[in-house]
């Protein structure tokens, strides 16, 4: 797994109702560059648990100097945005991953239209930098709610103009998905992230109207969920672990010093793929197919769980 | 001690290519055991590697390096269309660019420089005698389209994949010593489609695993693996466009000159994540030893015999030994003879 980096929190400000930017600088060396639409996962040492949760950079790619992600305050949250909203201060050490890509634009685009919903606007504000040196053709469509979200409109508004069109759900008329897709000239790429709800609405419009899936691109990775506690039998090592409700597998099994590969922990990339021996698996990932999950024989630790009481793993 | 650069031998024609007793002691011999076993053996590639083994620096710079890019322009120069960069990879060009400029300076700096002021970069190579000062990011301040510029540096043939839709795509490169394999042919194509030939590989889940695990390479923790195949002559360019020039020679290999003429290629490829632009560097750094030289190693003269007898037919001929095996393995057995 990736090398764990120190860095300080060096500031943080209120950029919406609900949403707290953190500004994080090297603890010793240099950040690395990275790309538009990465991530970093970030370890926060709550209480009696780690959590790690992942949040995308929203500053500008070749800036080397700082990273910044963005935090809402989510109401039933496992533990992890309460944490980023209460316990951190600025000058506080926090670690993360170097950054990781499961959602880049595709150059080869001949425009891109950006659907962003609340704090989904995180990894558009890494795209966008890019997107003006290259003068690449792109929208932005900005949907929030003024008294929890809308980070960035006055910023955004300056730097890309006409670009940009924001849906305040609290002053003015919802976003016409199907009209907005309808317009696309061919080669539009299409890149959404926000809630599900938003997700799904533009997937479904893209099937409908015969728009190619390798054109539609997505981020989905929320926290994930909490659930039923449930105990975790490993038949390799041996181990029984116990996975209280507000922890995930991922996180009961690494605290228990069992490693899975991971990058998104939100079911999305792949990485933590795990196979069951016995017990029923309540699927919540993006990334196995229906034949997969139905099959019952393997589970994406980072998100799922179990809907029996006890789950046997082949790890 | 690294052994400088020697005066430029040929790949070609005349076949001057030559290894030092140093070079041939740090060959990469790619043969853990005795039985050949295909597999895609990735390990990590730590850096700094053991002090002067080819695993020492992210690009090996040895005494082959100004023949390595002579004959290197000299295909170029017969076919431009081994180098190529599609416009939306100009940004992984740049990192492939900083990559090899950062590290060739630090790993070897009396023959290269690197000074940064801000975006205006001066890069000096002393053993080409190029000195530039460019705007980094900027391919017009440059001399050649970044791919060609840094490629035309750097031993060992270099791809740049594009990752997109969870596979890799290869998208530029500068491919002029392949082991029969084409950049003009695999160009944008997928991972799963340019692996499609090998077989043995694909019932396994080899690929999907390997695929798996290349997109989730981070930044900063290259990994490497060994590849390896035979080639007639010291020929460092057996593409399937010069396949007229190479074809026959598979014919010349008698029991008498089989030392000579079989080399033993084997490719160092390292894949390392370019940080700006989320590609995979694949760089693909070929040694070539002949037989003779490579039987002066006892347990490398025996190993190689048993690793031959054992090789599965479909590997055989996929490699396209066939017509020389037998020659070959009755050569070897006098390295071998318990065996
Ligand atoms: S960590 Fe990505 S799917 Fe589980």
């Amino acid at each position: 797994m990736s090398a764990a980096m120190k860095v300080h929190v060096s500031a943080i400000r209120k950029v919406a109702p609900t949403i707290k930017e953190f500004t994080l600088t090297p603890v010793d060396g240099e950040f690395f560059p990275f790309s538009p639409g990465s991530h970093i996962v970030v370890e926060m040492q709550a209480d009696s648990k780690t959590i790690r949760n992942a949040y995308s950079l929203l500053s500008d790619p070749m800036d080397n100097r700082q990273y910044r992600i963005a935090v809402r305050l989510q109401p039933e949250s496992r533990g992890g945005s309460d944490f980023m909203h209460q316990e951190v201060h600025e000058g506080d050490e926090l670690t993360i991953t170097p950054p990781n890509n499961l959602f880049s634009p595709d150059w080869r685009a001949k425009k891109h239209v950006f659907f962003a919903g609340g704090v989904g606007i995180t990894p558009f504000m890494s795209y966008i930098p890019e997107m003006l040196r290259r003068g690449a053709d792109f929208e932005l469509h900005y949907m929030y709610r003024s008294t929890q979200t809308g980070a960035y409109v006055e910023a955004l508004r300056n730097l890309i103009g006409e670009r940009l069109h924001t849906y305040d759900s609290i002053t003015s008329s919802r976003a016409e998905i199907a009209d907005i897709m309808a317009h696309c000239p061919q080669g539009t790429h299409l890149y959404i992230c926000g809630p599900e709800s938003l997700i799904d609405t533009v997937r479904y419009r893209g099937q409908q109207t015969g728009w190619p899936a390798s054109h539609i691109h997505y981020e989905a990775f929320a926290a994930p969920k909490p659930g039923k506690p449930f105990v975790a039998e490993l038949k390799k090592s041996g181990k029984t672990i116990y996975v209280p409700e507000d922890q995930s597998l991922l996180e009961a099994l690494e605290a228990n010093e069992v490693e899975i590969p991971n990058l998104c922990r939100g079911g999305v990339c792949g990485q933590c793929m795990s196979p069951v021996l016995d017990g029923d698996i309540e699927h919540r990932d993006e990334f196995l197919s229906e034949k997969e999950k139905s099959g019952n024989r393997c589970i994406m630790p980072c998100v799922s769980r179990a809907k029996s009481s006890r789950l046997h793993l082949d790890i | 001690m690294r052994l400088a650069p020697k005066p430029v031998q040929t790949f070609r024609d005349d076949f001057t290519y030559t290894n030092s007793d140093e070079a041939i002691k740090r060959f990469p011999f790619p043969f853990p055991e005795d039985e050949y076993m295909y597999s895609v053996n990735i390990e990590p590639h730590t850096l700094p590697g053991p002090e002067g083994s080819v695993y020492e620096h992210l690009f090996d710079i040895d005494e082959h390096y100004l023949s390595e890019m002579a004959e290197r322009k000299q295909v170029l120069a017969e076919n431009p269309k081994r180098c190529l960069a599609m416009d939306h990879m100009d940004l992984a060009c740049w990192d492939f660019i900083d990559r090899a400029m950062t590290t060739m300076s630090q790993d070897y700096p009396n023959y290269f420089t690197l000074e940064k002021d801000g975006e205006h970069w001066t890069w000096e190579n002393k053993l080409l005698g190029i000195k530039d000062t460019f705007t980094f990011g900027d391919s017009r301040t440059l001399p050649q389209p970044p791919m060609e510029y840094m490629g035309c540096q750097v031993q060992g043939d270099i791809a740049l994949l594009d990752q997109r839709d969870n596979d890799l795509f290869m998208d530029a490169g500068i491919i002029t010593c392949p082991a029969d394999w084409s950049l003009a042919f695999d160009a944008g194509m997928s991972f799963s489609q340019w692996h499609g030939p090998v077989p043995l590989a694909h019932e396994a889940g080899i690929f999907e695993r390997a695929l798996k695990y290349l997109t989730a390479i981070p930044v900063d923790q290259p990994v490497r693996r060994l590849n390896w195949t035979l080639t007639i002559n010291a020929r460092m360019d057996t593409s399937p466009e010069t396949y007229p020039n190479w074809g026959t020679d598979r014919d010349s290999v008698t029991p008498e000159n089989v030392g000579e003429k079989v080399y033993l290629r084997v490719e160092l490829q390292v894949l390392d994540r370019m940080p700006r632009s989320n590609a995979l560097m694949f760089s693909i750094r070929t040694y070539l030893i002949s037989m003779n030289d490579l039987v002066t190693n006892p347990e490398w003269a025996k190993r190689m015999h048993r690793v031959m007898k054992t090789l599965p037919e479909e590997l055989i001929e996929y490699k396209g030994l066939t017509r020389y095996h037998p020659i070959l393995l009755d050569w070897l057995k006098q390295f071998d003879l318990e065996n």
